[in-house]
């Protein structure tokens, strides 16, 4: 099939010139990687063009970049998957990081993240003559993240590492969750309390741009959200997020509604002054459009019914909990 | 048609301008609503319930769809959150008759029970769904000519692609593209449409919550689009009520205005600015209205 692949060029030594798109024309079989065309342009066309890939069998996450504005590896994204015949492709280096050369990014951001959540096993006591052992049962729900090749893909595609470099990120928080849920691992504590602080767990948008990025199903959001369930848990609640989280689960088991005007309210923490005082101007604004909620908070029809199943699903988990 | 409909929490509370410009809307267009809220349907827990009991947000979910199975109707919304967090349940419900049996057991105290057979569909969906783009356009009496709107759909209206079943609808992926275009618009296309607004994270980090603003917004202003439509209460939330906040925080003017997609629908269908609850908004769509001729 015959493809125009738009290529983000960036040449550092080339002051001059900022980055720029090149196009250029070429013929493929329909069973072609996006990465195959790359390696076609710069072996038969363009000499110059700088791209990383090494197994190319979505096994080493070298080559993930931007493909059609999302983050992709270009090993196993098929041409045909992406483009018509006769049609373009639009190729980008991965985002968030910083550009070396074309397709080529400086990941030194990506591997500090990792560093940071001092991804390796930490237990405690005696060690054991020969290996650290744990039942299946207790792993097995680790394999999908364990699967993580560390291609940055999801990095690439945070919205909030776009905004903040002080996020920690869905790679190296999925990391963490790997070790925090790992049950021969003894510093749940000091982890989820360094994941509850700012820059860690709560905050995450829950866009789910890194769990359509993956390329290997780790699903860092889902994990992310279940590092925010053990951190509550572990009673790490006096943050924001956790605040949120149950303010929202109260006044929904409570009334079966969300109460939008006392949920910010007790988010921010009611004695938060500052924090409540940070608010009047965007109240007063919705106030003179008259765009607030009801002031009387009302419970949905039947409430009783809400009420009795909320109390019917905690004893099951109350009971399952008990039952360990 | 009629439908089992789900207004969700935020379009009678923080956005009160939807809910009536919705039921406008779709009485125009012969969209018969069975509201479900009035049969005590729940808040679909809107992801932040699941982060702490993902079960129990799919028991009240459940709940939803077997009241519209009850109903024998079809179920649609008009968030996009509801929406998602509603498609996410529904596929674990489906996926799992073991699961599904474990959250019909609490169902029956109220002698419920959901047989997997909801498909909930925000309105923009249905609209190419059921009503047909071209039949859409026979509703339009006032063309959007020359309007430049951008579309913003919400992440929940987009990801993860697999539960809101794209590969089964492609047509979803430019869905609000499609319905803006129908209306005589002209659709701006840009990078952040597909982007989080930055309300989830709103009173946990206010500052990337605004700075997200900020950077959707001026994105499509510097593109020349004259206002923002979204399919999605709680984008509008934070898209018009921080962009004052954001327009500081940027030391940049923005000023765009942000409408719903019923407000689109029924500007271009003749229905005037007050119908639509316009002038309810933070950043004033008076010029949108200029623009089209309609009074403010």
């Amino acid at each position: 099939m015959q493809i125009t692949v738009s290529v983000r060029r960036y040449n550092p030594q080339d002051k001059e010139t900022p980055s720029y798109w090149q196009e250029y024309s070429l013929e493929v079989e329909e069973t072609s990687s996006v990465l195959d065309s790359l390696i076609k342009i710069r072996e038969e066309e363009d000499g110059s063009l700088a791209l990383r890939c090494s197994c190319r069998s979505a096994i080493c996450g070298s080559c993930a970049m931007r493909i059609n504005g999302h983050a992709k590896l270009a090993c196993n994204t098929k041409v045909s998957d992406v483009a018509e015949d006769g049609g373009t492709i639009k190729v980008e280096p991965a985002g968030v990081m910083p550009v070396i050369k074309d397709l080529v990014v400086d990941q030194t951001l990506f591997w500090d993240k990792v560093k940071q959540v001092s991804p390796w096993l930490q237990p405690e006591g005696e060690e054991p003559e020969a290996e650290y052992l744990a039942p299946n049962s207790d792993m097995t729900h680790l394999a999908g993240v364990m699967a993580c090749i560390m291609c940055g893909a999801c990095v690439s595609d945070c919205t909030v590492l776009e905004m903040d470099p002080n996020f920690i990120g869905p790679a190296a928080l999925a990391k963490a969750y790997r070790f925090a849920a790992d049950p021969r691992d003894d510093q749940d504590a000091s982890r989820l309390a360094a994941l509850s602080e700012y820059g860690g767990v709560w905050d995450c948008t829950r866009c789910y741009e890194c769990v359509e990025v993956c390329p290997k199903g780790v699903a860092p959001m889902d994990r992310i959200m279940a590092l925010r369930d053990r951190a509550m848990e572990a009673g790490y609640t006096n943050n924001n997020g956790a605040r949120h989280t149950d303010a929202f689960e109260a006044s929904v088991s409570h009334s079966g509604r969300l109460n939008e005007l006392t949920l910010p309210i007790k988010s921010f923490g009611v004695l938060n002054l500052p924090a409540q005082m940070s608010m009047a101007p965007v109240a007063i604004r919705a106030l003179m459009r008259r765009k607030i909620p009801p002031i009387i908070h009302k419970s949905v029809p039947g409430v009783k019914n809400v009420r009795r199943l909320v109390e019917s699903v905690k004893e099951e988990q109350q009971d399952e909990q008990a039952a360990g | 048609m009629k439908y089992a409909f789900f207004p969700g929490c935020v379009s009678r509370g923080g956005c009160p301008e939807l809910y009536p410009a919705t039921i406008k809307v779709c009485e125009r267009l012969g969209l018969e609503l069975d509201g479900l809220d009035k049969r005590g349907a729940t808040c679909t827990g809107a992801g932040v319930l699941q982060e702490k009991n993902l079960f129990l947000g799919d028991v009240f979910n459940a709940r939803t769809f077997a009241m519209a199975e009850e109903l024998d109707l079809p179920l649609l919304t008009i968030c996009s959150t509801c929406q998602g967090v509603m498609s996410q349940a529904n596929k674990r419900l489906k996926d799992d008759a073991d699961y599904l049996a474990r959250v019909n057991a609490h169902l029956a105290l109220e002698g419920l029970k959901y047989k997997g057979t909801a498909q909930p569909r925000h309105l923009l969906w249905t609209l190419i769904e059921d009503v047909g783009i071209e039949e859409l356009k026979s509703f339009v009496i006032r063309p959007l000519t020359n309007l430049r709107v951008a579309p913003f759909y919400g992440c929940y209206m987009v990801r993860p692609s697999d539960a809101l079943e794209f590969k089964l609808y492609p047509e979803r992926e430019d869905s609000l593209e499609r319905v803006m275009s129908a209306l005589g618009a002209d659709v701006v296309d840009f990078p952040g449409k597909t982007r989080c607004c930055g309300f989830p994270i709103l009173t946990i980090n206010e500052r990337n919550s605004v700075k997200m603003v900020a950077l959707h917004t001026s994105d499509a202003k510097d593109l020349g689009a004259d206002a923002l439509v979204t399919p999605c209460p709680l984008c509008h939330l934070n898209l018009d009520g921080y962009q004052p906040k954001a327009m500081q925080q940027a030391q940049r003017d923005i000023d765009i205005p942000i409408i719903h997609l019923p407000q689109l629908l029924g500007l271009a269908m003749g229905f005037d600015a007050k119908e639509m609850g316009l002038s309810r908004h933070i950043i004033s769509a008076k010029r949108v209205l200029s623009k089209i001729k309609v009074p403010a």
